[in-house]
């Protein structure tokens, strides 16, 4: 539940409203890909769940008109609020030509849109770190009055992309938000055989940078603190670390079997302060949301699901010889 | 037309086209204040000051990594590794990113970043200041690696390569950076990447090169004509993609062909040469394709004997010529 008043940080309830409806939409398109999935209709999903909160709360604290993202590959409510569709989430899931993040080249997860700009993801983890700097660089060179955002896990922060690309932000005070997802798990790997520091934050202080850890379960906990790194981005102050600390609900990918290394326990513990669940009782507490509104939003999104299913069901693939464009200009 | 040496043309090249296109920036380590270690960047600070003559941290993966995202923005980088030895930290960046980030979006993005680094031995480097790595790039689609042999060809592929809209690897030979002069044109010209150049006509063998080994091969073909020998010299100037219809019209003109590196033979981009004419010229040979490369060995020993056997060479390379004319 939000310790956070959503009028305090300046939000309207319609917009409260909206992050709570992209939040609840991430859930869904995630919950129906495992579906298809386990049903043998797409090869593989890797999942949202547990870090919609952080996700959206995030995107709503930039400015989703001019901001560029980074986006790492469990990022649903990131791209879904820059403007990427349920179709477009569902093309990419079944690999279909019309898929704008690759026109079915990569596996889902792996975003990139340029219009909504969403710079294009690989699967080696925290390449898009340097990349985000670079479009704050060029920003800054350019005297362009925009952030970008860049994602990825705790485990990610490991890699010397991380420490490189923040090490680089700092010494040029960038305008660039990185934010850790930190879920708990790289893969099978618990945090503490991960990190040797407390938090992932206190790494921020190697870099010249704030560190802030806050609630990842809580939107309007990370949207406070995003609309400050943002502030301050666009002000020349540089750039800011935040690790938003929520948990990997669903196993690893739809691949993985997360009852081989943590207890049924541990996850039930965790779904008790699952944001759709704990976000929806703040919401209905502080008199935004009615059941009645709630059941009319859940009744929308399933039929936006099932529509965007059916189109990406029946689209084309691509064709094979296809494989061989853009590698280079043509 | 002013006589330039080889880092000259490097840095005249910079200079025009930061003065062409604002986008364009360099970035690396020492290239700012110091001017490189080379001096390649030498003055570009004092004209174009430091948001664009960038000294970055001790870092190449940031390095290349910083130079995708302001490319894949719109600028138009110039990232400098210091040796072409220290590019591996970078590798994840330049393979896994930059070579597949307009495939993998199926054209949506594109990163038209160029990458320099001096590679190249017999200046005293060892092992890790003297190494060829083209052939670790050499089989990556997506990407584009030059390296060119004069000054006048530097000055307009490096044009080329700041302008494509794909991601360039240029490789320049270090030691071709003083020991090369020659008359270069002041007009803004600009040379196909992806195409070879005739550098000597010639009808009896063919050697086909590239980078400073062009020289020796023109130096040795000298010699070869005095005794009646005529060598025929294609330099590859772009080793990836390789531009195979230059090969093979090269091979089928004497049916004599060596191939030179200063790489280590195995899986060097000699070898990929080698293929393509044993699939399109095997009827026109008169004699098996030989190679002459670098030995099997890590990299290039300090020692001066040992540098001096490790390196191609004049000598080394008529000796080949000679035997393969005979043959």
């Amino acid at each position: 539940m939000s310790k956070k008043d959503y009028k305090a940080l300046g939000l309207t309830e319609e917009q409260v409203l909206d992050i709570y409806r992209t939040m609840l939409l991430a859930r869904k398109i995630d919950e129906r890909m495992w579906l298809l999935n386990r049903a043998g209709k797409i090869p593989f999903v890797i999942s949202c769940q547990g870090q919609e909160a952080a996700q959206v709360g995030a995107a709503f604290a930039l400015n989703r008109e001019k901001d560029y993202v980074a986006p790492y590959y469990r990022d649903m409510g990131v791209v879904l609020a820059f403007g990427m569709t349920t179709t477009d989430l569902m093309l990419s899931g079944f690999a279909k030509a019309e898929d704008p993040n690759s026109g079915g080249r990569q596996m889902p997860g792996h975003f990139g849109q340029k219009k909504n700009r969403i710079l294009t993801g690989s699967s080696p983890v925290t390449t898009q770190l340097p990349h985000a700097v670079g479009v704050a660089l060029a920003a800054k060179m350019k005297h362009d009055p925009i952030v970008s955002f860049v994602t990825l896990g705790e485990g990610s922060s490991n890699q010397g992309d991380f420490h490189e690309g923040l090490n680089f932000a700092g010494v040029h005070k960038l305008p660039v938000i990185t934010m850790v997802e930190n879920n708990k798990y790289a893969i099978s790997v618990p945090l503490e055989k991960q990190i040797a520091s407390k938090t992932v934050a206190e790494r921020a202080q190697s870099y010249g940078m704030p560190g802030v850890t806050v609630d990842g379960n809580d939107p309007l906990a990370v949207y406070d603190a995003v609309k400050q790194a943002h502030e301050r981005a666009l002000k020349g102050e540089g750039p800011t670390l935040i690790e938003a600390v929520s948990y990997r609900l669903t196993a690893h990918s739809s691949d993985d079997d997360d009852r081989l290394y943590r207890g049924s326990d541990e996850v039930e513990e965790a779904k008790k302060k699952d944001a759709i669940i704990t976000f929806a009782k703040y919401l209905k507490d502080v008199g935004v949301l009615t059941d009645e509104v709630e059941k009319e939003m859940n009744e929308v999104i399933q039929q936006e699901v099932n529509d965007a299913t059916d189109y990406a069901e029946n689209a084309a693939y691509a064709k094979p010889e296809e494989a061989l464009k853009f590698v280079y200009e043509e | 037309m002013p006589v330039m040496s080889y880092i000259q043309a490097i840095t005249t090249a910079l200079r025009e086209e930061m003065q062409r296109d604002e986008n364009v920036f360099v970035l690396g380590e020492d290239v700012g204040k110091k001017g490189g270690v080379f001096r390649a960047t030498d003055g570009l600070y004092e004209t174009f000051g430091e948001a664009r003559v960038l000294d970055t941290p001790l870092a190449e993966s940031a390095i290349a990594g910083v130079g995708i995202g302001a490319a894949m923005y719109g600028m138009r980088p110039v990232a400098e590794m210091q040796f072409a030895d220290f590019i591996m930290p970078a590798v994840n960046q330049i393979i896994s990113e930059a070579a597949k980030i307009r495939y993998r979006s199926n054209n949506d993005w594109h990163a038209p970043i160029t990458i320099r680094a001096p590679y190249g031995g017999g200046v005293h480097g060892a092992l890790y200041h003297s190494q060829s790595v083209e052939a670790v790039f050499a089989n990556q689609p997506g990407l584009k690696i030059v390296m060119p042999s004069t000054p006048y060809d530097v000055k307009g592929l490096l044009k080329a390569a700041i302008r494509d809209n794909d991601p360039v690897l240029f490789f320049e030979h270090k030691r071709a950076y003083r020991l090369l002069k020659e008359e270069v044109p002041e007009d803004d010209y600009v040379l196909p990447i992806g195409k070879a150049d005739i550098k000597k006509e010639g009808s009896d063998i063919t050697v086909i090169t590239y980078g400073l080994c062009v020289h020796f091969a023109l130096q040795a073909a000298e010699k070869l004509a005095e005794d009646g020998i005529s060598a025929h010299v294609l330099d590859l100037r772009t080793v990836y993609p390789l531009d195979q219809a230059a090969i093979i019209e090269a091979a089928k003109k004497t049916g004599k062909v060596l191939l030179i590196t200063e790489d280590n033979k195995e899986g060097s981009i000699i070898g990929e040469v080698a293929a393509i004419i044993a699939e399109n010229c095997l009827f026109d040979l008169d004699a098996p394709v030989q190679r002459l490369a670098g030995p099997d060995v890590p990299s290039m020993p300090y020692a001066p004997t040992m540098e001096k056997f490790f390196m191609i060479n004049p000598d080394k390379v008529e000796k080949a010529m000679r035997e393969l004319a005979e043959f």
